[in-house]
């Protein structure tokens, strides 16, 4: 099938050397089981997940210990059963050598699973599908750690042409996804039709490096047995970046995907083929993403593949490899885009596709960076098409916006600038600086943009308060006045009519009635006195008519 | 002769309709400069540049009145943007309106809050909830570090955090040539 498809080419690309070839001679293996498990909570791209165990608490192999927060995060599992020591701040695999939130279980040995039930994403709608993918921690293999969930959208039109499965993997000493198409292509081609059936998409285009025929032919003979024509194995010429997804896109399809554009728009969708065998165990076997398989190789006794749980430190990963004596740095990724770790002590995550050992010897310093000579290799050597002088002298010159202009951010940062430039620039170094810059502008435009809305809103308020306030006083002032002219009015009404006059009769005529019956009825006790008792009685009317006259002034004021 | 006046006086009674109308029609409601400038201020509403907000200042600076080096929160880079757009030379900050620092939240220390409401009535952005004799807090997603809040509290219980760096935020720094030792290069 492969030999019959046309491929097309991207620009730029280099050739490095490979050293593919020391870490697949052994079979994947089963990385020993670490004493200690730091499980960071963050890892995938979106927002950081939040923790749902707390100290103490026993955790079984599978459980969501960060459930995911947001849409646009994925959550992380306990990849073994065992206690959780605490959720506290560890260093992470990260340049910057900090620390971040990370959940540390001590392991008890039984690696005991919770339930698992396979999902059944036919009876269920595409949405319940994605929320189960987010929660089983999915996210994409290939290094980017972006949410499959996310991707895994058939987009506007409902259905997509092409579904690439990228098992390209260019860069340098990196084996994990060849060793995995190697002796796993049955179940990472299921993971493919499931993906497929949730895109709608018409067919698979697997893109495998050419430099892999051990792969190549286990994926055809997967293909073969699953008896679907959909599925296409297509060997890819050996040239890195080949496994960029935008370069696997261009050799696959001919399609070019555009500045600013998703290759959805264009009907590809594109994942690592890592991710479609994480599918296939989280939505057929009911397992979330717990481990994966990573290349250990550089300056080790014995590089190989190993399956590894998340949260396993680097150094117990690699001591099985007898790492050489002068090892002195440990590279997540590969020699062209890897990460240098601040120590070894870190652990292993979603994103770690490689550990390479490194040492002097075999990754020399850089000779001294030389000033540019405008020599245009760098533009030829560009995969992404893009003019890399230019940004790095707006990067340096820190013209972020001019080099924006220049499309910084479609470069993929895959160091082919830096690898053929004659006056050894670290480009991408500053590529990675400027785009850093220009994101935390960005951050910074939006948090004055809110604080300017939240101000503007807040002098609304203030005047809307005044203007209510002095509304309700002028409304207090009218009503005082009402009553006082009704008063008024009401003292120069004029004379009762002749009906409101005999009403005024009755009414006088009754309270005349009232009167004589009251003073009919005289207190019981208030007949038959004795004459001390009259004297006193008279003393009391006496004090209580003084008193009244004294009063009269004081109540007349309070009236 | 009349014909060409007839055809001049024609021409310049329809030019001048449509200006009107354009002059109308197209009008620009409040002054394009002042939304220029008041998008480069860092929008902290500290009043440190001496006037009651960001966009008085904008203001002031658009009609001339005040120099553009008044805004410590802004720092250098917010003064460079000012000087590009309205073509002035730069100053450096001024002394006076106060020093560049690292951006930071207020934090209300919980226990000795007594929920005196002064701070809430002090935030420029809202950015403190609380109530009458109630514990008050800072929201620090909306706090701009303006330090408003901190004259007003009469037990003095509110200090500002600088932001730490973390993996979320943290830079790549800008490249430097690693200088080393003459014998580490021999090695």
């Amino acid at each position: 099938m492969s030999a019959l498809r046309q491929l097309f080419r991207f620009n730029g690309g280099v050739k490095p050397a490979y050293h593919k070839e020391a870490s697949t001679t052994l079979p994947i293996a089963v990385a020993p089981a670490p004493t200690r498990l730091v499980i960071p909570l963050h890892q995938s791209i979106g927002g950081p997940p939040r923790p749902l165990v707390t100290t103490g608490d026993r955790v079984l192999k599978g459980q969501r210990i960060g459930g995911a927060d947001g849409n646009v995060s994925s959550a992380v599992h306990a990849s073994t059963s065992g206690t959780v020591l605490g959720v506290e701040m560890r260093l992470m695999p990260h340049t910057s050598g900090l620390s971040a939130l990370c959940v540390v279980i001590e392991p008890d040995g039984r690696d005991e699973w919770m339930e698992r039930q396979p999902f059944d994403f036919h009876a269920a709608t595409p949405t319940a599908t994605r929320d189960y993918l987010r929660d089983a921690g999915v996210v994409g293999l290939g290094g980017a750690v972006f949410p499959s969930h996310l991707k895994l959208n058939a987009g506007k039109q409902g259905k997509l042409d092409t579904l690439v499965l990228n098992g390209a993997e260019c860069e340098p000493f990196i084996t994990c996804d060849d060793a995995l198409m190697r002796e796993r292509a049955d179940a990472l081609l299921k993971g493919a039709a499931i993906m497929r059936d949730m895109l709608a998409a018409t067919r698979v285009l697997v893109g495998i490096e050419d430099n892999k025929p051990e792969a190549i032919a286990a994926m055809e003979a997967a293909a073969a047995r699953t008896g679907d024509d959909s599925i296409q194995v297509v060997a890819v010429p050996t040239r890195y970046p080949a496994g960029g997804a935008k370069q696997l896109i261009r050799v696959l399809t001919g399609i070019e995907v555009p500045h600013g554009e998703r290759s959805t728009d264009h009907g590809v969708q594109c994942f690592n083929v890592g991710t479609a065998h994480a599918i296939y165990e989280a939505i057929a076997l009911g397992q979330p993403l717990i481990s994966r398989i990573i290349t250990v190789a550089g300056n080790v006794g014995q590089a190989r593949n190993y399956e590894v749980l998340f949260g396993t430190s680097m150094r117990d990963l690699i001591a099985p490899c007898a790492p050489l004596p002068d090892t002195d740095r440990i590279i997540m990724g590969g020699p062209m885009m890897g990460f240098l770790m601040p120590g070894d002590d870190v652990p292993v995550v979603k994103a770690t596709n490689c550990v390479l050992v490194g040492s002097r010897a075999l990754f020399p310093p850089p000779p001294p960076e030389m000033p540019c000579i405008r020599c245009g290799e760098c533009a030829k050597a560009c995969p992404a098409d893009l003019q890399p002088f230019e940004m790095y002298w707006f990067s340096r010159a820190r013209m972020f916006g001019k080099a924006q202009e220049y499309h910084l951010f479609d470069c993929i940062e895959c160091g082919c600038c830096a690898y053929v430039c004659p006056s050894r620039i670290p480009l991408v170094d500053y590529y990675r600086f400027a785009k850093s810059e220009i994101w935390a502008r960005e951050v910074d435009k939006e948090a004055a943009d809110q604080a300017r809305e939240r101000y503007e809103f807040r002098l609304l308020r203030e005047e809307r308060e005044k203007q209510e306030k002095a509304a309700k006083l002028a409304a207090k002032t009218a009503a005082g006045r009402e009553k006082a002219a009704a008063a008024l009015a009401e003292a120069e009404k004029p004379a009762r009519t002749p009906e409101e006059e005999a009403k005024h009769a009755l009414i006088a005529a009754a309270l005349e009635r009232a009167k004589a019956q009251k003073a009919q009825v005289q207190p019981e006790n208030t007949g038959d006195l004795s004459p001390e008792q009259q004297a006193e009685i008279a003393a009391i009317e006496a004090r209580r008519a003084e008193i009244r006259e004294q009063a009269k002034p004081h109540l007349r004021q309070d009236d | 002769m009349f014909d060409a006046l007839f055809v001049m006086a024609l021409g310049a009674i329809v030019l001048g309709a449509a200006l009107g109308y354009a002059a109308v029609r197209f009008r620009v409601e409040g002054d394009p400069l002042v939304e220029k400038i008041d998008a480069i201020l860092p929008q902290t509403q500290c009043g440190q540049c001496g006037f009651p907000g960001c966009k008085p200042y904008a203001q002031a600076v658009a009609k001339g009145e005040a120099e553009i080096n008044q805004c410590p929160p802004g720092g250098e880079e917010g003064i460079h943007k000012l000087a590009d757009l309205l073509g002035r030379e730069f100053k450096p900050l001024s002394a006076e309106h106060g020093i560049e620092k690292p951006k930071a939240v207020a934090l209300i220390d919980e226990q000795t809050c007594i929920g005196c409401t002064l701070c809430i009535q002090a935030c420029p952005v809202d950015a403190i909830v609380g109530a009458a004799k109630q514990m008050h807090t800072v929201i620090a997603g909306q706090c701009t570090g303006c330090e408003l809040c901190l004259p007003p509290c009469p037990v003095n219980c509110i200090s500002m955090e600088p932001i730490p760096e973390s993996v979320e935020n943290w830079k790549w720094k800008y490249p430097v040539i690693k200088l080393v030792a003459a014998q580490e290069v021999a090695r």
